[in-house]
């Protein structure tokens, strides 16, 4: 096995930004989904919406927390694991990501303890503009991140200062830095998945209680308010990549050929391969089955123009075709079955009878695991298809290493890395687990702690949730 | 001033904001074993609940601009600790999901589990970013490649480990104040011993590391021979020490935790001097040393960087001036606690 240096940073890279990339899209997503019911309730003053976004809330929090825990990894990351690399991007990166900090983190941050800890210290008021204000928070750090991602695959506004390996990128315009070619299009594509995201995974759980016949009220409205967001963003998303795709097509040709596996430039139109097989040494798609000339008109608007081919490239500079070519082709199938759940969905929510099957209902309750492997498929597309660059044409992968980092020590934080991520995920279900369990608070339904507790399961009630009862055997303790 | 020495103060200040805000969160965990049973725990992780993610976000914000302003140190740094910061890694990330974790399910093992985590986690970030500046105090083996020349042991130098236990006493000091002002009632009397015993151990610390840095550090009192004008902030930390028991003595707590603040202020003020106009000392050749010229990035990058730091920061101070007075007071539990 190949254990050097780059093969073991490329590899808890991977693995960590995966991992991370766990947590931000719901964010994301969910946050806009809180501003929505939210509003509902300051709109209608019912106590439902309250419930109901207290309960997100709920969710919200465990989930921000582990994206905060695991993002703190990556920015520490370019510099231990890529110190090459830092050096070359830092005048150009750098300053996206201390903007994401200043604009973003501190907004996200701070708001995010009025949300959570703030509703019997402000106003309702107060409390929505905060949620507001996370919501906002969350989508400024996509913005710069992807901003900061996308110079990386369409380089613009700098200039090359110095040679070789001393060389750096200096910020020439700033603004044609923060718009370069790709950036609009992947921000757009990146929310609009993390939309998809959060949508499904309130449905997901919604449906389970409507399954179940627990919470109906409010698994209901939630549910529904889930079904429009996803249907609305499943629906953005092809268009969000078609654009997406012909900006490929213009600037990184090379990552659109392996995309689709386009090894020879043809005569005439190139085809769209539904699925297939690509073989690099061979040069071919085996077991594929193909749309004449679709690949020609999405990517320049005529069926007829030949889509450039990796031959155009020399070999060393192609992408891992394989990877790429499958990565690229489940995020679009995941998206077209979105497409359709979220139609079928909206068609019986419109009828009324959506929640009476159960079929459907199901679907949604499996469905979450898709649009979580989508956003990783979508982002193992862009970033394995920019290799053998980091810096599209401009620093390889394997030139943006630290020096100073022995293989030892990167296969030593590997291991670390397994153990705790495998840890935090295995609590993370159980907590995710437990709070879905225990539902939404139910409005105007006394508790069942209070039936089986009497006035002290109300007093436990009140100080704590799952905490209650320890806090209280405590105190009594010290009362007998 | 150029701008070149204008983010070094920026830097300076940021640091200065991330010791004094997460200081105290750190230094409650520290503490947060101190107490025994979970009510007192939870009032002890609650003090500082809503408050610790944005402290944190300082450190965050640091390393931005670092990588922003100072690309090369950024990267020498990262790379040639790379375990020291994997460990510190592994710390910041226990100690997050302990808060977020701990009271989430009913267990009186689940939650000691957690309680010593976020204790542990608490200590050993603390010890590490202690012993960060230990180092960056004495200097470091740069090459002139810019790439550090050491091994992971060179880190733990006994004066960076002495530094690093400083950094324990000064935030368990710093903690324990704090919680004395969200504290009440028996628990309080409580804290109120604490603040006594770690002050003094504070106070040993600091004459330690003070007497070690004067006689066996000369890179870090250079400055003050060019400069005795620096020896006043020496003289105003001093007397904001002074006046931590003073005014503990007084019963005016506020004061007190005004003066740690003011204590921890001029420490990173006081280690900026050591430093400038290094970022890091190279130890094998002074003309190997990062500094604020060769180590920075493009002109216009500083620039831009001044424009987004004077657009942000007064919303960055106004909201966390906001979210602080919300949740001014003593620790009340309900029902949206840890």
């Amino acid at each position: 096995m190949d254990l050097s240096v780059l093969t073991l940073s490329r590899f808890q890279f991977a693995l960590t930004i995966m991992f991370h990339y766990l947590f931000p899209p719901l964010s994301i997503g969910l946050g806009g989904i809180l501003v929505i019911m939210e509003a509902m309730y300051l709109k209608t003053g019912r106590l439902e919406y309250e419930a109901m976004t207290k309960f997100w809330t709920k969710i919200f929090a465990v989930n921000f927390a582990m994206g905060v825990a695991s993002g703190i990894v990556m920015e520490f990351e370019f510099g231990t694991n890529w110190a090459t690399y830092s050096r070359f991007v830092g005048d150009v990166f750098g300053s996206a990501l201390a903007a994401e900090g200043i604009f973003a983190f501190f907004l996200e941050s701070g708001f995010l303890a009025v949300l959570i800890f703030g509703w019997d210290r402000v106003s309702v008021r107060t409390h929505f503009f905060s949620t507001c204000m996370v919501a906002v928070g969350a989508f400024f750090s996509s913005i710069w991140i992807v901003i900061a991602n996308s110079w990386q695959q369409t380089p613009a506004g700098f200039h090359i200062v110095g040679q070789g390996l001393g060389a750096r990128a200096e910020i020439t315009d700033f603004r044609a830095m923060v718009f370069n070619p790709s950036s609009i299009h992947r921000l757009a594509h990146t929310v609009i998945g993390a939309y998809i995201l959060a949508a499904f995974f309130v449905m997901s759980i919604t449906a389970y209680y409507i399954l179940k016949g627990r919470h109906m009220n409010f698994a209901k409205k939630s549910f529904t308010i889930g079904l429009i967001v996803a249907t609305v963003a499943s629906l953005a998303e092809p268009i969000s990549g078609d654009l997406q795709g012909r900006t490929v097509a213009q600037t990184q040709p090379a990552k659109l050929a392996a995309m689709e596996a386009v090894f020879r430039t043809g005569e005439g139109p190139t085809p769209l391969y539904l699925f297939g097989q690509p073989d690099p040494s061979e040069q071919q798609v085996k077991y594929g089955v193909a749309i004449p000339g679709l690949l020609s008109y999405l990517a320049y608007g005529d069926a007829h123009k030949p889509v450039a081919g990796l031959d155009r490239v020399p070999q060393r500079d192609w992408p891992p075709v394989a990877v790429t070519f499958h990565a690229f082709h489940i995020m679009v199938w995941l998206g077209a079955l979105f497409v359709v759940l979220t139609l079928v969905g909206t068609y019986f929510r419109w009828r009324g009878t959506i929640f009476e099957k159960r079929w459907l209902l199901w679907m949604f309750v499996l469905a979450v695991p898709l649009p979580y492997a989508a956003n990783q498929f979508g982002w193992m597309t862009a970033e394995v298809g920019r290799q053998p660059w980091v810096v599209y044409g401009l620093l390889r992968t394997s030139d943006a290493l630290s020096k100073a980092v022995a293989a030892n020590q990167v296969l030593g934080s590997i291991i670390m890395f397994i153990v705790i991520y495998a840890l935090l995920f295995v609590v993370w279900v159980f907590v995710l687990d437990s709070k879905i369990k225990h539902g939404p608070d139910e409005v105007g339904a006394v508790p069942a702690a209070a039936v089986r507790g009497g006035v002290l399961g109300i007093a436990g009630l009140r100080a704590g949730t799952g905490g209650a009862s320890l806090t209280e055997t405590d105190k009594a303790k010290k009362k007998g | 001033m150029n701008l070149n020495v204008l983010w070094f103060i920026l830097l300076g200040l940021l640091l200065t904001g991330y010791a004094i805000l997460d200081g105290f969160d750190l230094g409650v965990g520290i503490l947060h074993l101190a107490v025994k049973n979970d009510c007192d725990r939870r009032i002890l992780m609650n003090s500082i609940g809503p408050l610790w993610d944005g402290n944190e976000v300082w450190l965050v914000t640091f390393g931005g601009a670092l990588f922003a302003a100072f690309p090369i140190v950024y990267a020498t740094v990262f790379s040639g600790f790379y375990t020291a910061f994997m460990v510190l890694l592994f710390a910041l990330i226990f100690r997050a999901v302990s808060m977020e974790f701990r009271s989430k399910h009913d267990s009186a093992s689940w939650r000691s589990f957690w309680d010593v985590s976020f204790c542990l986690a608490s200590g050993l970030a603390t010890l590490l970013f202690g012993v960060a500046v230990g180092n960056a105090m004495r200097g470091m083996p740069i090459g002139p490649d810019m790439e550090y020349h050491g091994a992971f042991l060179d880190l733990l130098h006994p004066y960076a480990l002495l530094v690093g236990l400083f950094a324990v006493a000064t935030f368990a000091m710093h903690g324990s104040i704090y919680l004395y002002l969200k504290t009440e009632g028996d628990l309080q009397r409580r804290i109120h011993e604490w603040m006594w015993r770690t002050f003094g151990i504070f106070l040993v610390f600091y004459l330690f590391t003070t007497i070690y840095t004067l006689v066996d550090i000369p890179a870090a009192t250079a400055n003050f021979r060019l400069h005795p004008a620096a020896w006043g902030v020496v003289g105003l930390n001093v007397l904001a020490i002074a006046n931590i028991p003073r005014a503990i003595h007084q019963q005016r707590p506020g004061y007190a935790f005004f003066s740690s603040c003011a204590t921890i202020a001029a420490l990173t003020f006081l280690f900026g001097v050591a430093l400038f106009p290094d970022l890091v000392h190279s130890t094998l050749n002074p003309d190997w040393s990062l500094t604020v010229y060769n180590a920075a990035s493009s002109h216009k990058t500083l620039s831009i960087m001044a424009t987004i730091a004077a657009l942000g920061m007064p919303f960055v101070l106004a909201y966390t001036s906001v979210v602080y007075w919300v949740f001014r007071g003593k620790v009340q539990l309900g029902t949206l606690s840890y």
